[in-house]
């Protein structure tokens, strides 16, 4: 008898986390507001009258120079800037902070106003964050160095043949690209430092990152790097970079609005040609 | 006169500044027991373990069967080998059974063959009536049966001399009496003994002498009567009347 | 003097035994002391009963009606989600388990050796005794995650010929590495605990150093630190998760790649489950054996 009164609490607690709920979870409904100002004092930003940014730690070249994106170099901080100005905000209106990729994506508050990281915008991204519209599309690339598996590979099919050992950072489109294309199990990693280090250490024969950052990496941060090639297609479910904002934040419109213009007005265009000229031409493998 | 089985002369131990044992000096002829008497802390256990070198003694000599047994160079393994002690704690091996225990040394140190070994150990245990607990572990023996395994265990290996050290002082008195008549039994074959006790029925019954231990000296030494009703020394008697004001003679 | 039949305390004048009459009954004084207690055990069982309804109910009714119970429950507990993972994470997890075998069998032996090294006394062994200690001391003071980073990445950078740069192995020798300090102390102070009266014993009986140790010491240290041992091997279940940032794909990375491609919880939730299915059988069997060897123990000496 004794034994049994000591399972009840055990029994109460089963019961209660398997029990169907009888209320039906409630839709949340994003509110839009028609015809908001687009400016400084209006905006409902973390802090009145401030832009916080956040990028990743460390920033990378190209998207930032030195890993100091107030210095405005390199292609996201300079794209961070041409948006802030769209909205009204000067360069002393901008603060800059760091988080690491997918901490940002998860669902919850945000410590920043807009992130801007390559993410990658995709639906299922969309259900639990916001995105302004794209700034920048590329394929997903593969690289390598001199004398591995991948070494003058030049197909899809090549690739998935020579039986090589592909990574990527955990949550990222290049993790789902290689499974996708190449059905291959991943070697993945916290982010992409460490896949660089498994690559240099070579313990993978391929990392899979964007185009821009593939060619930072071959030339710069791999001895003897090489890009196998852009992976053909994996720009198709991808719906290229975006801005992310928390869910349902009262400045995602306006920051669209600001990508939509820099687009139009051919600013866009002028930042990606100063610092993305020099990726392009990478192989594209079928 | 045949070679004293031990032979000790002015042996001398000191635990740092303090003295426990000097000038011992006594002889154990062949198939006798030597018992030692004397209050706690006056050096019986010391003694007993300096002779199986489980001590360093800090002058003097210890001969078995006529060989320097105390030298530097001494390999204290083989002395052993034809040494037995047995403990007040009785220090049964607890996850080994009785059998185990008993065979354990004269296969590992003697090489003996283990179905020779154990053939013997069944037959020290009946001869003294502990067959039926050949296979159970020591914690399910009273303390005297452990005692009198303990004792089986350190005659197996059939040794020159046998050392008991307070081998009853553990026990209640019921006890005393069972472990007393397996050492009288073992002094009938013929065993060599030397004894450390408060036990005054082994002096009465077992000894061929009795030493009394006194601040680290033997005081005073003879045969069991003379010693236990009409010792000479002061210091003896006075030991002597407060045992049988104890009640233990 | 107690009146009871007419006799008297010490009195042994009348050879006749006491009279104990027929089988025993209860008298009506137990009887009556029984009935209480029977009462008293019910009302307990029945105030044990309330106060558990009471307490465990408030808490799950204040759970359940908490503004952020249905977020909760969905986030970290959508059970078909659950299930429908739950074969990935199993794959993951014969990852960790494939290493406990390896690590642990390894960690045994090596640990094993250790102590041994530690607690010899020869001459000869001493620049060993002292290269064990530094080396325990060294591996219970890092981080494991840094053993981890330092042996899985680290080496490889080094480029050393013949050393291989596969991460399973590395991570596994990280992992042996680290765990062999832990339970090399462990048996060491188990054999300290030994009593050197078993040693003196046991060299009374003509065996030497080594055979004491082998025969009457180790038998009785290893079996002493059963329970702590048994404690390590459930921590190294558990640290064998953390050889996934080296890019192995456990049951902890499995269920990070779920979690991250559907931001739901529930993975998480499952990998814990899968772990703990192995965990608590093994900490309730190392109780229940600790709890007998306590009772074998406390009951010696009263033979």
């Amino acid at each position: 008898m004794k034994k049994l009164f000591k399972l009840i609490p055990f029994f109460l607690v089963a019961l209660v986390l398997t029990a169907c709920s009888a209320a039906e979870e409630t839709a949340t409904e994003s509110t839009t507001d028609e015809a908001v100002i687009c400016a400084p004092e209006s905006l409902e930003t973390l802090t009145p009258g401030v832009l916080t940014i956040a990028t990743g730690e460390p920033a990378y070249y190209p998207w930032v120079i030195d890993d100091a994106p107030e210095s405005g170099q390199g292609f996201e901080a300079a794209v961070a800037y041409a948006v802030a100005a769209q909205l009204g905000y000067d360069q002393a209106a901008v603060t800059w902070v760091r988080t690491t990729f997918d901490a940002a994506i998860a669902p919850g508050p945000k410590t920043f106003d807009i992130n801007l990281q390559q993410y990658s915008i995709t639906d299922q991204r969309r259900e639990v964050v916001d995105f302004s519209s794209p700034y920048y599309k590329a394929n997903q690339t593969i690289i390598s160095f001199k004398g591995s598996k991948l070494d003058g590979v030049t197909t899809l099919q090549g690739v998935a043949d020579a039986g090589a050992k592909l990574g990527a950072a955990v949550g990222t489109t290049s993790l789902e690209v290689i499974e996708s294309a190449f059905g291959l199990s991943p070697a993945v990693y916290n982010d992409n430092a460490a896949g660089v280090t498994a690559l240099k250490n070579q313990q993978i024969d391929g990392l899979v990152v964007d185009l821009p950052t593939a060619f930072y990496l071959a030339a710069v941060e791999i001895p003897d790097g090489i890009i196998v090639g852009q992976i053909e297609g994996s720009d198709a479910s991808d719906q290229g970079f975006g801005l992310l904002l928390a869910k349902s934040s009262p400045i995602t419109s306006c920051v669209t609005q600001a990508v939509d213009a820099i687009r139009s007005s051919g600013e866009l265009a002028n930042i990606t040609s100063q610092w993305l000229a020099d990726s392009a031409g990478a192989p594209v493998l079928q | 006169m045949s070679t004293p089985v031990l032979r000790v002369e002015k042996l001398r131990k000191t635990f740092g500044s303090e003295i426990v044992l000097q000038d011992i000096s006594f002889t154990v002829p062949e198939h006798t027991a030597t018992v030692f008497i004397g209050a706690s802390g006056s050096g019986k256990s010391t003694l007993l373990r300096c002779i199986n070198l489980l001590d360093q003694i800090d002058d003097g000599v210890i001969k078995l069967d006529d060989h320097d047994i105390s030298g530097a160079d001494i390999d204290p393994d083989e002395v052993r080998k034809k040494l037995g002690m047995v403990f007040q704690s009785f220090n049964l091996f607890p996850h080994m059974t009785v059998l185990e225990n008993i065979t354990l040394a004269p296969t590992k140190v003697q090489k003996v063959k283990n179905e020779a070994a154990i053939h013997e150990a069944f037959e020290l245990l009946d001869r003294f009536g502990l067959k039926e607990k050949a296979d159970q572990y020591p914690d399910r023996l009273s303390g005297g049966q452990q005692q009198r395994v303990a004792i089986i265990r350190s005659i197996a290996r059939h040794p020159r001399l046998l050392l008991l050290d307070e081998i009853t002082s553990a026990l209640d008195p019921v006890l005393v009496n069972e472990v007393l008549s397996t050492v009288r039994d073992l002094k009938g074959e013929g065993m060599t003994m030397v004894l450390a006790t408060h036990e005054m029925g082994f002096a009465k019954q077992v000894a061929n002498e009795v030493c009394y231990l006194h601040a680290g000296r033997i005081l005073e030494w003879g045969a069991p009567t003379a010693i236990l009703e009409d010792p000479k020394h002061p210091e003896t008697r006075e030991f002597i009347k407060r045992v049988h004001e104890a009640g233990r003679l | 003097m107690i009146e009871n039949q007419g006799r008297r305390i010490g009195d042994n004048s009348d050879p006749a035994p006491y009279d104990f009459g027929g089988a025993w009954q209860p008298s009506e004084i137990e009887l009556t002391r029984r009935v209480a207690r029977r009462k008293r055990n019910q009302r307990n069982a029945l105030i044990a009963a309330g106060s558990s309804a009471v307490v465990i109910g408030s808490l799950i009714v204040v759970l359940v009606t908490s503004p952020g119970w249905i977020a909760l429950r969905d986030t970290f507990f959508k059970w078909a989600y659950g299930v429908e993972i739950l074969p990935k994470i199993l794959l993951g997890f014969t990852t960790n388990m494939t290493l406990t075998v390896i690590a642990g069998s390894s960690v045994a032996i090596i640990g094993l050796m250790i102590a041994l090294i530690r607690t010899s006394r020869t001459p000869a062994l001493t620049p060993f005794r002292f290269l064990a200690m530094i080396y325990v001391d060294v591996f219970r003071g890092i981080p494991m995650l840094l053993v981890i980073l330092l042996i899985g990445f680290g080496v490889p950078a080094l480029q050393l010929k013949g050393v291989t740069n596969n991460v399973l192995v590395l991570g596994t020798i990280a992992v042996i590495i680290t765990y062999s300090a832990y339970v090399a102390e462990v048996i060491r102070s188990g054999i300290l605990t030994i009593h050197p009266s078993q040693r003196a014993a046991a060299r009374s009986l003509g065996l030497s150093h080594f055979q004491t140790l082998r025969f009457v010491v180790l038998p009785q240290a290893i079996k002493r630190v059963t329970p702590p041992l048994l404690n390590d091997l459930v921590a190294l279940i558990k640290d064998t998760g953390l050889i996934s940032i080296l890019g192995v794909t456990d049951a902890v990375r499995a269920a990070q790649i779920q979690t991250a491609k559907t931001f739901n919880y529930t993975p998480y939730v499952m990998a814990a489950c899968v772990f703990l299915a192995v965990t608590i059988p093994l900490t309730r069997a190392t109780d229940r054996m600790l709890r007998r060897t306590l009772e074998r123990q406390n009951a010696q000496g009263q033979a």
